[in-house]
């Protein structure tokens, strides 16, 4: 079920296209069910469909098409290393080992406490921040030494610690 | 105790060592620019949006400005798309059936995806306003009435940011309906990607703005006859309109004289890889390539320049003694063997493997590919897994002619550039410094001490 809180929100997006365009309105509705959700599942997907009158596999075509989607649950905080060219030349593929050791998971997986989603990522658009790293596809961090690394990862376990 | 948003907010950018490093050249778009001063009334206090007003109201006794005067003027400035085409603005423009009848869309690609490239982000980030004017000019002058700027999805904190911009232009009457009082409308929003290179292509963005998957279309037609929903429509990179108010208050020879003959204007080149002081730069079109190195702090630690990627990591590679005499202008670079791009310059020293420089580009652009073509969506894993045995040690004499012809039969054969774009890097790569490729096979490791 769609929230009304999260109606408002699809409605702000879909009011941007004509009346008989709301499609134009999925990429937006499906970050916005990530953002509230983790991730987003075929009832996620079930619900956009409804509310953009699509057809599912549509609404699942884009979601399989761009990366940034989550096709299944994530840890609390999903971390994408860029390793492109211009930050491989940073440490950007430094950063990405550096967290596998400090998080003790290789990319692509999950910490056991469910915190961290450890993910290499292509091109951030950031490149002369590297290395940079987006935190849930909505904070991008800049120039993260291992030193910041460290302090963010113990930062955000304090902030979640029960 | 700190909440995880606030935890998080401690690591953002904030734009000094990018963008207020106070080492650009002339600038127009970066020029006075802190990070808080993004808002309407200072964007005002800059001068801004007096070319709108001046377009649709007249001013110092002048008229308002006609469509094709508006056109005219842009022709003149000589501005090239900054997107990585570089085709000529005001040309774009002309094209646009202006008397259509129906609807008709502007859509500024802010889907600045090309590795190397972070321009976009800073003029979103911190002159917003700078893309809202030169799109509602644009608009104007092409009789459009709606607009999109589609803005990649990992920089959604600039989306947010356009977003709250576009909203103070509309409550001050700079968008929407009868803005400042003329009959001009028009209406912005903005869109967002979320990951997917491939939308950086003119098309392949249209489809994911009809809420499709991005492929890119066959063409023609073009989006000026069949874009957006079918409707004639204009696309323009983020950089290129925020580079007409300034045309408008100070004319086109104005701004043709600020770079060099064919080349208006200035560029803003971001600069990575192996500088002391990565970042972007706006300079003159036309700038001494060993100019903007200087400005980036130099090679990194003073070690020795091996190569550069021009133009984003789509361009060739160019070894360092033809980069040093190039200058940093469309047709100087493309002279060279290579192409501007979108002006994110690469940076490699002497340390660096070729062989595993190419391998992350070969990766990346399979990883990318929307497999709609079976060239690409075949040919740049097969160049990848090469470059990977190569790498790896695997290589065999006979692959660096294998990597040619496999190049040779995407390059041109596919609906979109992405296959170009696969191809070009390892082409130049294998022209340039082959004997580093034929080591690695000999070998069975780089000709330089291990990197990363």
């Amino acid at each position: 079920m769609i929230s009304e809180a999260t109606r408002a929100r699809f409605a702000r997006e879909v009011a941007k296209y004509p009346a008989d365009q709301k499609q134009s309105a999925v990429m937006a509705c499906l970050a916005i069910v990530q953002q509230e959700q983790g991730h987003v599942s075929p009832e996620g997907e079930k619900g956009v469909a409804d509310y953009l009158g699509m057809a599912p596999i549509a609404v699942h075509e884009v979601t399989t098409f761009y990366n940034m989607y989550n096709q299944r649950p994530v840890g609390r905080f999903k971390l994408n290393v860029c390793t492109n060219l211009p930050c491989q030349l940073r440490d950007g593929a430094g950063a990405l080992q550096h967290l596998e050791r400090k998080l003790g998971i290789g990319m692509g997986e999950t910490t056991a406490d469910g915190l961290f989603t450890l993910q290499q990522s292509e091109c951030l658009g950031a490149c002369a921040d590297s290395p940079v790293m987006l935190v849930n596809d909505r904070t991008m961090c800049s120039f993260m030494s291992p030193e910041k690394l460290d302090q963010l990862v113990d930062a955000l376990r304090a902030a979640e610690a029960p | 105790m700190m909440t995880a948003d606030q935890v998080l907010a401690q690591f953002r950018a904030t734009g000094v060592e990018t963008c207020f490093h106070d080492r650009h050249i002339n600038p127009q778009i970066y020029a006075g620019l802190n990070g808080s001063n993004w808002r309407l009334k200072d964007y005002v206090a800059r001068g801004g949006y007096e070319a709108l007003r001046r377009i649709l109201l007249g001013a110092d006794g002048a008229e308002p400005m006609t469509q094709d005067q508006v056109i005219a003027t842009v022709k003149e400035s000589g501005l090239r798309g900054r997107g990585g085409a570089g085709f000529p603005t005001g040309l774009k423009w002309s094209f646009m059936p202006r008397q259509f009848p129906g609807q008709k869309y502007l859509v500024c690609n802010s889907d600045e995806g090309e590795p190397g490239t972070c321009k976009d982000r800073d003029i979103l980030q911190f002159n917003p306003h700078i893309v809202i004017e030169g799109m509602a000019i644009a608009a104007f002058a092409m009789g459009i009435s709606v607009g999109y700027n589609y803005i990649h999805g990992e920089i959604f904190s600039a989306y947010e940011r356009f977003e709250e911009a576009i909203d103070e232009a509309r409550a001050a009457g700079l968008l929407g309906d009868g803005i400042l009082g003329s009959k001009f409308s028009f209406q912005l929003h903005a869109a967002h990607g979320f990951g997917a290179y491939i939308c950086g292509e003119e098309t392949a963005l249209l489809e994911s703005l009809e809420g499709k998957k991005g492929q890119p279309r066959f063409k023609p037609p073009f989006p000026a006859s069949f874009g957006l929903y079918g409707k004639p429509t204009t696309i323009n990179n983020t950089e290129t309109f925020a580079a007409v108010p300034w045309i408008i208050r100070n004319g086109g020879a104005a701004y043709l004289a600020c770079g060099k003959p064919n080349n208006g204007g200035t560029k803003i080149y971001s600069v990575s890889g192996d500088v002391e002081r990565p970042g972007n730069y706006e300079v003159p079109l036309g700038t001494p390539f060993p100019k903007l190195l200087e400005l980036a702090g130099g090679v990194r630690g003073g070690r020795k320049l091996k190569a550069v990627i021009p133009g984003g990591s789509s361009a060739p590679i160019l070894p360092a003694s033809i980069m040093m005499e190039c200058t940093m202008d469309y047709d100087s670079i493309a002279k060279s063997g290579s192409m501007l791009g979108s002006g994110a310059v690469i940076v490699l020293d002497d340390s660096r493997c070729m062989v595993k420089s190419l391998q992350r580009l070969s990766y990346f652009y399979m990883h990318e590919s929307c497999g709609q073509c079976t060239p690409c969506r075949e040919g740049t894993g097969w160049l990848s897994r090469m470059v990977d045995r190569i790498e790896n040690g695997q290589g065999r004499p006979s692959d660096m002619d294998l990597l040619n012809s496999v190049a040779d039969n995407i390059q041109g054969r596919t609906i979109c550039a992405l296959g170009d774009a696969a191809a070009m890097p390892v082409r130049a790569m294998i022209k340039h410094f082959r004997p580093e490729f034929e080591y690695h096979v000999e070998h069975k490791t780089c000709m330089v001490p291990a990197y990363v």
